[in-house]
């Protein structure tokens, strides 16, 4: 039977919950919340929700997806166009690339595989920054946003993990 | 379209050097011709902001309330200082009169010349752009509103900093403290001159100061109008103490918490190129 209009209205905006969310945390990124040492972890939250979603469903978010909204972020807190674009497809290859790591394996292991990931990718965009923008990056806070950022990913992943099971369960 | 399996992992790893390679090449342009990019940049904003400045009024909601209720704790404190300060700024009234008079006296005598209105638009700080490596902010107002390129950013408490990119309906103000904001000063007790470099940190560094000058904590910093972008006299902060022998400054805005700012048209054409249309006098609300 051929599903009516409003259920592939639906599943269509199901499968686009990922690109969605991310788009959620790069506006939430440059939005001026007031917390402490907010500008901090703030550019993790983009990387986190690549990095989750690449993992739980790379079917949904495929490579362009992540350089585009990459583009997007760039144009939006401006470190300089085309940063974000490569690292965020970069990171998508990286954990395409070792999908067979991840599968069936628990929260720790991805939690692991991302407190890895985490240093090269903001790295990767410290240094893109500097040579983009030509402007001295003090190490102290690459290091910080770094380990804020590790450690914002257990309740940003549960958050998403409740998303995935409301929305997807069934996609 | 299905692919077989092989030839689509193929075609994607061909996507994904495509990618990399589009991005390594925009990071290039950007850095040779950063001006070629900015109308590419400019028309996403205008696009992006409205989704942005809707996304932040929940935000401000919850902030406005939590206000609120700081406010109820902290009323009676806050009247009694208010009412001290009250009293104290009725006498300054009085002085500030007198001098006001004194002044126009002075001027009429002297024949010097009024200055030129200026025009002014007051925006919303709807982003806090730029994370830790560049800091800037952007505000909803832009050329429709009669803001341009160069113009400086102020507040109530003083300098924010200058309009560096602009699109229709909003433009990125450069703050103060980014890495990249060098701002002439001079120390306003004893007049000498330095350079308001940001760091990217919340404080600046004078630079450029004279050895033989000899700042003290709690001096007040203000523009030189030196450099052609900012007037003379706009507050930017005060020493608050020194590292490796340069005097550090704390500005007086608190960009932190930055709400409105005045985009203001000093009628200085300053450093940066002019691209967008000639400045406008008297945008909305201008005086």
């Amino acid at each position: 039977m051929r599903p009516t209009l409003l259920q592939r209205v639906d599943l269509k905006l199901r499968q686009a919950l990922p690109g969605l969310l991310i788009l959620l945390c790069i506006m939430l990124s440059v939005t001026p919340l007031r917390l402490p040492d907010y500008a901090l972890v703030a550019p993790g939250l983009v990387l986190i929700a690549v990095f989750y979603w690449t993992v739980h469903r790379p079917d949904l978010l495929r490579p362009w997806h992540a350089c585009l909204l990459g583009l997007f972020d760039d144009i939006l807190s401006g470190p300089g166009l085309g940063v974000n674009a490569l690292v965020l497809t970069l990171v998508h290859w990286a954990v395409v690339s070792q999908h067979r790591v991840f599968r069936g394996k628990g929260f720790a292991v991805v939690w692991i595989a991302f407190a890895l990931l985490a240093p090269v990718a903001i790295g990767l965009i410290a240094l893109l920054s500097l040579v983009a923008t030509r402007t001295s990056i003090d190490p102290a806070v690459v290091l910080a946003q770094i380990l804020l950022t590790i450690a914002l990913y257990p309740p940003l992943a549960w958050l998403f993990g409740r998303a995935q099971k409301l929305f997807l369960s069934g996609v | 379209m299905r692919l077989a399996a092989p030839f689509r992992g193929l075609s994607q790893r061909f996507a994904v050097l495509g990618l990399v390679l589009l991005s390594v090449a925009l990071i290039a342009v950007g850095r040779a011709e950063p001006r070629l990019l900015e109308r590419l940049r400019v028309a996403v904003l205008d696009v992006a902001v409205p989704v942005v400045d809707a996304l932040s009024q929940p935000v401000v909601a919850t902030q406005r309330v939590a206000d609120h209720v700081a406010d109820l704790v902290s009323i009676h404190a806050e009247n009694a200082q208010l009412r001290e300060e009250n009293a104290r700024l009725l006498q300054w009234q009085l002085v500030a009169r007198s001098l006001d008079v004194e002044n126009r006296e002075l001027r009429r005598l002297l024949q010097v010349p009024g200055d030129p209105p200026l025009g002014f638009v007051t925006g919303r700080v709807i982003a806090n752009a730029g994370g830790s490596f560049v800091q800037s902010v952007l505000v909803l107002a832009g050329t429709a509103d009669g803001a341009a390129k160069g113009h400086a950013a102020v507040a109530p408490e003083g300098l924010v900093g200058r309009v560096t990119d602009i699109g229709e309906r909003a433009a990125r103000v450069l703050l103060l403290t980014d890495m990249n904001s060098h701002v002439p000063v001079v120390i306003e007790n004893s007049r000498e001159r330095a350079i308001a470099a940001g760091d990217n940190s919340s404080r600046l560094r004078l630079l450029f100061l004279s050895p033989t000058a000899q700042p003290q904590i709690g001096d007040r910093v203000v523009t030189s109008g030196h450099g052609g972008v900012f007037p003379p006299g706009i507050p930017v902060g005060a020493v608050v103490g020194f590292r490796d022998g340069s005097p550090l400054i704390q500005p007086f805005v608190d960009i932190a918490r930055l709400d409105f700012v005045r985009i203001v048209d000093f009628g200085l054409g300053g450093v940066l190129p002019q691209g967008a249309p000639p400045p406008s006098r008297g945008g909305r609300g201008g005086r």
